[in-house]
């Protein structure tokens, strides 16, 4: 990874002006912020692949990193899924629609899901883990006869914490095989109860050889990648077809500030998406 | 390369023909509680405040183009929409009056992060085009071990390079500027008599390191001992103060804080340099903290001088000055910290 001879430069300050054209209310704590870049022209180039991220900044309140949660074939919109968790999006959770933001980006690698294309998929998600692993699977789902048996497979703390449940039903339509699971179910939920793992079993058992028919992404919690990579791993999928999405601090989003740094790795150049190889071989990743 | 020599008195001509500028070189701050004198980089007004047989400055060059704080961006915020202004901060060129080759080869190293990376940096690369460098051949203290660093001598990243070789200097030229300004001081070409003198310093020099650190396969040592208990043991003397970091002439990690102004019609976005030795370097919003132990911050300081940068760039992010060690309030030095990670103490 001599980064010596780098890509060709790109923008250091530059951000786009964006307007937040609308806000859907997802669960207590997470709402879905949709982005539209405000010069039409600066918005026809900007596009992105699936598992990139943004800088949105707040002016007076800061700049932070938001996985693109929609689907990589529309240019000069977006949708952030965001949580309210400290003061950027404190403060992203009161504003209105129609509120002025600035993008840069997008930044850092992507899933590889041109790379998937005759191959099973499992799309595993742990909490917010689905607002990155969203946009693969909307760019799979728009090409669904390329790709071979597409499973999802998402757990969360408890029903309510649940995302994106509207589309359940859509997503089933497309073929596509969704196991929901909750660590604590009210008497309202019907669908399965326990980690994650217990739902991933009985599909990898099923499956021949996971080897030469599947590739996996996996988004969620840090304690989560290594069971679950581990799990697959002993199913015989190898750690180079297996993807993940980290999560780390980010002042720049440009590999300047270090915050992101993992040994020798930037989260926002060389990822947020790995494979599990590359992880593997980076002490502290996870 | 073109070397050249001139009488040592000719160098304050060589100050004069470059004082339109704003000169910057190693002035005496005062001294410290044993009486040793400390130097640091700052402005200098004529040639005499000059102290070119310093020793290591208290800060390295590296606030002139990375300053601590530095102004990103304003906004001018109204009630429906905002605009944003960025100003890079380049002001004048900056002429560097003798630059040991530690601190130039520091400035090198950022050169790779800043300058050549994805991304440059329009901010540092401003300052550092502006600059004009003359450095100086220094005589080796008892903290350095930039000779294991491989750093002791600079190749690049300088205009012109000066050795005490007795009556004269001996020059290295690398830019036309500085042929120049060594044609107008009447510089002369070196004689066989100036080759063996130059050679002579360069190999006494040579002979005073006391220091040393042995980097060979360091990369794949530190992976080795990722779990070893040195890191605990200098983690539980490290005060995570930062200050290692703040005299570290290639530590260039950063936080960024916006500010609105009290009128509520303007904001700030403010760059501040950082640590990683500080508590707060690795945490994320929602609480967590990738590094919260002060044993995983220090191992990381050294992980990613030693090993990530190594990996990344092909040398590491260290010039063996060693600033840190002196600075250090638990007296941890580079040099005792690797040797017990080679389990060589």
């Amino acid at each position: 990874m001599n980064r010596r001879k780098g890509d060709t430069g790109g923008a250091f300050e530059y951000a786009y002006k964006a307007e937040i054209t609308n806000i859907y209310s997802l669960t207590q704590n997470e709402k879905l912020y949709q982005i539209q870049i405000c010069d039409p022209d600066l918005g026809d180039r900007f596009t992105f692949k699936p598992g990139q991220f943004v800088m949105l900044e707040l002016p007076g309140i800061g700049e932070a990193p938001f996985s693109i949660s929609s689907s990589p074939s529309t240019t000069g919109k977006f949708e952030l899924c965001i949580r309210k968790v400290g003061n950027l999006t404190n403060f992203l959770d009161k504003v209105q629609r129609g509120a002025r933001v600035g993008i840069s980006g997008p930044f850092g690698t992507h899933f590889p899901v041109e790379q998937m294309v005759g191959q099973n998929i499992l799309l595993i998600a742990g909490g917010l883990g689905i607002v990155p692993l969203r946009s693969p699977l909307l760019a799979v789902l728009e090409n669904r006869s390329r790709y071979g048996q597409v499973d999802i497979m998402y757990g969360a703390k408890s029903p309510e914490q649940l995302l994106f449940t509207y589309q359940y039903e859509g997503w089933r339509r497309f073929d596509i095989n969704l196991t929901v699971t909750v660590d604590n179910a009210d008497q309202s939920w019907d669908g399965h109860v326990g980690l994650i793992t217990e739902i991933i079993q009985p599909r990898i058992n099923e499956s021949a050889s996971l080897a030469d028919t599947t590739y996996a992404i996996v988004c969620g919690p840090p304690v989560m990648f290594r069971s679950v990579c581990n799990m697959l791993m002993d199913a015989g999928l190898p750690m180079g077809k297996m993807f993940v999405s980290l999560e780390r601090r980010m002042h720049c989003g440009r590999g300047k500030c270090c915050r992101c740094n993992i040994g020798s790795t930037y989260t926002c150049l060389d990822g947020p998406v790995f494979d599990y190889w590359s992880v593997m071989n980076l002490k502290e990743a996870i | 390369m073109i070397f050249k020599v001139f009488p040592k008195k000719k160098l304050s001509s060589l100050y004069e023909l470059l004082a339109y500028n704003i000169v910057v070189g190693p002035i005496l701050k005062g001294t410290d509680r044993d009486g040793k004198s400390l130097y640091d980089f700052d402005v200098v007004y004529g040639f005499d405040e000059l102290v070119l047989g310093y020793t290591s400055t208290i800060h390295s060059a590296k606030r002139f183009v990375l300053p601590y704080q530095e102004n990103l961006s304003s906004f001018e915020i109204s009630a429906s929409d905002w605009q944003k202004n960025t100003d890079i901060n380049v002001y004048k060129p900056l002429v560097f009056f003798g630059m040991h080759a530690c601190d130039i080869n520091a400035l090198n190293k950022l050169d790779m992060v800043q300058a050549e990376s994805v991304y440059p940096n329009p901010y540092y690369i401003g300052k550092r085009k502006s600059m004009f460098i003359i450095g100086i051949n220094c005589t080796p203290e008892p903290q350095c071990f930039c000779q294991s660093m491989g750093t002791d001598t600079a190749l690049h990243g300088f205009d012109l390079f000066i050795t005490d070789i007795g009556e004269k200097y001996f020059v290295e030229i690398l830019t036309s500027q500085a042929f120049e300004l060594i044609k107008k001081i009447s510089g002369k070409e070196p004689s066989q008599i100036d080759h063996q003198r130059y050679k002579h310093v360069s190999s006494q020099k040579n002979k005073l390191f006391t220091t040393t650190v042995d980097s060979s396969d360091l990369t794949k040592i530190l992976d080795l001992e990722f779990d070893s208990k040195a890191w605990q043991i200098w983690g539980d003397k490290c005060l995570s103060c930062g200050t290692c970091a703040n005299v570290c002439p290639t530590c260039y990690c950063y936080g960024v804080e916006e500010n609105v102004d009290m009128d509520l019609k303007g904001a700030t976005k403010t760059k501040t340099l950082h640590s990683c030795n500080l508590l707060d370097f690795a945490s994320v919003a929602g609480g967590h903290n990738f590094r919260p132990e002060s044993a995983t911050r220090l191992k990381y300081r050294y992980y990613h001088k030693h090993r990530g940068f190594v990996e990344a760039f092909e040398e590491a992010l260290c010039v063996g000055c060693g600033r840190c060690g002196e600075s250090c309030l638990s007296d941890i030095t580079p040099a005792e910290v690797i040797a017990s990670v080679r389990n060589e103490v």
